[in-house]
């Protein structure tokens, strides 16, 4: 892996303990801009902590974390607001950096929550806030986006429209995407790579080549290994009659 | 116009008043009362000290408080001990031995009161200044580490991921907090202190929904607890920390009040 000018963050066999227990241990990846990284695996594969050594919240780790940028938006997986902080949705959205009145309008509008701009944060519903903590991470046109689980709780159709959404982003701000998921079905539409996590990097590679890859078949099963491929299939499909990319 | 000794408790107090106001609000987000307690317990040490080297009272329960401050952070890196305990562990014991040391000061006339309960009659023209001085830099230094502080406060891995360094603000926020009990101890006493920082941003917290809001309400409500507990004070002959604290509890108390008002409109 070699690094280029348009590499944003680069990991080298990082890894993460607590208590002499390793998180995870090994994983290299690299995002670049205009690309989408996602991790996947189950549950405690340690996803959320290569996400946060590659954004340096955990210090001490193993291995190198090379960054290139510091425009970074982060939806992290877990967000609690305590009721002691009077906070609203417009407060929260120029949290970390001052926007215009506008870039705040414009953010919860393609999230599809600017209604909600001056409701407390404490009375959104969990899509709700999810899509908000989406606008805040893109409000401030980040270079490097970092998604943690980012459609937990939103409805179906929302999800889609959010993950449209994302992909949409990262074409037209040109910025790379390191994207959480454990929602194989949806997320696969959008990725570039795909970094497939069990406490170390079981298999990685483009969405179809992970999908063939054993591996990955015993830890997901071989449903899931279907389910993938029978996306790819559907992808061409589409793809080759309309000359773009759209989920069916 | 500094002669008259009430005139410049109102001065004082109301100088103090602008600044435990938005770093009350801070006090009351990020959980630090007890936090704000041991320091403020640690304030009787610096003032033995200052007595005991003639040194200037502010300065040097700054420095203790700051020291005090310093020793709990290593206690909790190296310890296992809940943070509770660490706090009430540094509270007492400090409290403890500046009783002690002034039990050895035969020599200095000691009004321990005035110490406890805060003293409008000591305040003199050089506190003034301390407080106004001290007072301006502590609020400049709170804008310039707003954002980071404020970020963490609300979640420390956003406010990291996206590069505030928030390590850095909570540890000027913690000198801060050392200050603001240095300036502020001769007019409501050591052990009230953290009752000027919580009960007006407490206050504030019951009729705001939003943090801007928070902070002018709490910086009100500690003026007009300052204002009218020292004319009580004066009035009654009371000692000014519990009667600035007693007006302010009767704000807190009436701004229930407007949360009972917002709970019967949403039902």
């Amino acid at each position: 892996m070699g690094t280029n000018s348009n590499t944003l963050v680069k990991l080298k066999n990082a890894g993460y303990q607590q208590n002499d227990k390793w998180l995870v241990k090994g994983v290299s990846l690299e995002v670049e801009k205009g690309k989408i990284v996602t991790l996947i695996g189950p549950n405690g594969s340690g996803k959320s902590t290569t996400a946060k050594i590659a954004l340096g919240i955990y210090k001490k780790f193993d291995g190198e974390v090379e960054k290139y940028t510091n425009k970074i938006g982060y939806v992290p997986q877990k967000v609690s607001i305590d009721w002691t902080l009077p906070l609203r949705v417009r407060d929260f959205m120029v949290l970390t950096e001052s926007l215009k009145e506008e870039a705040i309008d414009e953010a919860l509008s393609l999230t599809g929550v600017v209604h909600l701009k001056h409701k407390n944060l404490g009375n959104l519903s969990g899509g709700e806030f999810q899509r908000v903590l989406l606008a805040r991470a893109i409000s401030k046109k980040p270079e490097l986006l970092v998604l943690d689980e980012p459609v937990q709780g939103v409805d179906f159709t929302g999800e889609i429209a959010l993950y449209e959404l994302i992909k949409k982003i990262s074409e037209e701000l040109n910025c790379g995407i390191l994207l959480i998921s454990h929602d194989l079905h949806t997320v696969m539409s959008a990725t570039d790579h795909v970094v497939c996590l069990n406490g170390h990097v079981c298999c990685s590679g483009s969405p179809s080549d992970v999908a063939k890859n054993n591996e990955y078949k015993a830890l997901f099963g071989e449903q899931a290994a279907q389910t993938l491929s029978i996306y790819e299939h559907k992808h061409d499909h589409v793809h080759s009659h309309e000359g773009e990319i759209k989920k069916n | 116009m500094f002669d008259d000794f009430f005139i410049r408790a109102l001065v004082a107090g109301i100088g103090v008043a602008f600044v435990t106001g938005p770093l009350g609000c801070f006090v009351v987000w990020r959980r630090l009362s007890y936090f704000g307690d041991t320091l403020a317990h640690s304030a009787l040490l610096g003032v033995t000290m200052a007595y005991s080297f003639e040194f200037n009272i502010a300065i040097s329960v700054f420095i203790i408080s700051s020291v005090i401050a310093l020793i709990l952070i290593q206690l909790q890196r190296k310890t296992n001990l809940p943070g509770d305990a660490l706090l009430g562990l540094l509270a007492h014991s400090s409290l403890a031995v500046g009783l002690v040391v002034i039990g050895f000061l035969t020599f200095i006339r000691f009004d321990i009161m005035g110490l406890l309960f805060g003293d409008i009659l000591a305040v003199t023209v050089n506190d003034l200044i301390i407080i106004w001085a001290g007072g301006a830099l502590i609020l400049l230094v709170l804008k310039l580490i707003w954002k980071p502080l404020f970020a963490s406060t609300v979640n420390y891995e956003l406010a990291e991921a996206e590069g505030l360094n928030p390590d850095r603000a909570k540890a000027i926020f913690t000198i801060l907090m050392a200050a603001i009990i240095a300036i502020s101890i001769k007019m409501v006493g050591l052990l009230l202190i953290t009752g000027m920082l919580i009960i007006p941003a407490a206050m504030a917290r019951n009729i705001s929904d939003n943090p801007q809001k928070m902070v002018l309400f709490s910086i009100i409500g500690g003026l007009l607890s300052v204002i009218i507990g020292l004319f009580s004070s004066l009035e009654f002959n009371t000692a000014s920390g519990p009667s600035i604290i007693t007006a302010s509890l009767v704000l807190f108390i009436l701004s229930l009040l407007k949360i009972k008002q917002s709970i019967q409109l949403k039902n």
